[in-house]
């Protein structure tokens, strides 16, 4: 956890980058086996389409980096600013019952979590590469914000109690 | 430690995941707990098939299925008691016990004390979320007095177990707290956990969001320890004592030697055991 993102080359960036967009991969296939676990599918098929296109980006991330030698870094030395890499969605408030519009809108909150650490890392980092990149993934990830606030408009608001549940799986008795 | 000098890359978290997919409740802090030993052990580059995960009963024993290494999902209370024999027997495996708080300090608290006094190498993470989810939320030696629920009204009104005060009192040789809001942290205790020769305890706060969804609460009042990490006995103890149980990081850090059999190398060797068996049937 840190206040001052200390990236000093291309190479930690996109080490960064790549740690980032993995993660979130990772955490939307978690959250997709949960949901399949809760046979809860609508969400579960959200979380997945949101793994895939992860997964693209690990992928586009993987492309740009292709000939630099990345970096190990091991996962606590990472320059997130809270903790966690920015782009994950937080697994702390799923809940068996959600929709895709709660998925959404944890995926809403993580994106902006990514245009905040570029934001600063921006304000943070001289002209030269490391600034011209950190602009062009900013750029992206207020797509990413923008697309998915497009996306979360066209689904319905969840009912009022959508988290009751008459026979729950784990009642106190 | 110097995690610095671990050889990395030749694995990823993801290699240490089994095909099975956790039933835990969404939400619970037990999902990163796995996240964060996969990690640990990826850092470590440790071959999945030279580790062993022996868990005992409860919501968070049910990891070693979870994990693609050598796993023993035993017998309620007695995973030191099994992971010692295993440790003792097969000492190239990397042994990690998992298991909860209700499992290891209640069920299993007199194998926790010899536990920490044998300190065998192995690595001890106790998920801690003050409750026994897996049979409906019960309180557990570490819950607090005054946990008000239906199954306790009013609270216990019962001391909670000190689990950090024990094992130093005992003698194991590490000791730690991290919290599953913080998966990384997590990550590079349970890495310094096992690079500590001996036996090393980790406690991770792991909130259970059904039964105690209050533990929520607990990313607002957990915090690095406002210390270094020692290997002062008596200072650590002054420090455990006054702790309020929120404080993450290396508490202790010592230098005992750990426990090893004597007279292993002898015992492993065939013609040494056929030569024992062969003077106990009087034929030499």
């Amino acid at each position: 956890m840190t206040d001052q993102i200390n990236i000093d080359s291309v190479a930690d960036l996109l080490a960064h980058v790549k740690a980032m967009e993995s993660e979130a991969m990772d955490r939307y296939q978690d959250l997709a086996e949960q949901m399949e676990v809760h046979h809860n599918s609508e969400t579960a098929s959200l979380f997945r389409k949101m793994a895939e296109v992860e997964s693209l980006h690990v992928q586009k991330v993987l492309e740009r980096a292709e000939g630099i030698d990345l970096p190990h870094i091991p996962p606590w030395e990472y320059k997130w600013t809270d903790g966690e890499a920015p782009e994950s969605v937080s697994g702390e408030n799923t809940h068996y019952l959600m929709t895709p519009h709660h998925a959404l809108q944890m995926a809403l909150k993580a994106e902006k979590r990514a245009v905040n650490f570029f934001t600063r890392l921006l304000e943070q980092s001289g002209p030269g590469m490391i600034h011209d990149l950190a602009q062009e993934l900013l750029d992206e990830e207020r797509e990413h914000v923008e697309l998915i606030q497009a996306w979360l408009a066209k689904l319905p608001e969840p009912d009022e109690g959508w988290d009751e549940d008459p026979d729950p799986p784990l009642l106190q008795e | 430690m110097n995690i610095d000098s671990a050889v990395t890359a030749a694995f990823t978290a993801r290699d240490y995941k089994s095909d099975v997919k956790p039933v835990w409740c969404p939400g619970c802090g037990d999902y990163t707990v796995l996240s964060s030993i996969t990690k640990a052990l990826a850092e470590l580059a440790l071959p999945p098939e030279d580790v062993a995960v022996i868990s005992g009963i409860g919501c968070s024993s049910r990891i070693p299925a979870y994990l693609n290494s050598y796993g023993f999902h035993g017998v309620h209370g007695r995973s030191l008691a099994l992971a010692t024999g295993l440790k003792l027997s097969r000492p190239d495996l990397t042994v990690l016990v998992t298991g909860g708080d209700g499992d290891g300090f209640s069920i299993g608290g007199n194998h926790f004390l010899h536990a920490c006094r044998r300190n065998v190498d192995m690595t001890y993470i106790v998920m801690d979320n003050r409750v026994y989810g897996m049979t409906k939320g019960q309180p557990s030696p570490t819950t607090e007095p005054d946990w008000d629920n239906a199954l306790s009204p009013g609270g216990t009104g019962l001391r909670p177990f000190n689990p950090l005060v024990i094992a130093l009192a005992s003698g194991a040789n590490f000791i730690a707290r991290g919290f599953s809001g913080d998966p990384s942290g997590t990550a590079k205790l349970i890495t310094e956990a096992i690079q500590t020769p001996g036996f090393s305890f980790v406690e991770v706060l792991s909130p259970c969001v059904t039964f105690r969804p209050d533990q929520r609460d607990w990313k607002k009042i957990v915090r690095p320890a406002p210390v270094v990490p020692t290997e002062d006995i008596g200072q650590a103890a002054r420090r455990l004592m006054t702790d309020d149980g929120f404080n993450l990081g290396v508490l202790f850090s010592g230098k005992r030697e750990p426990y090893k059999l004597a007279s292993h190398k002898d015992e492993g060797d065939m013609a040494s055991l056929e030569k024992q068996f062969a003077i106990s049937r009087g034929i030499l």
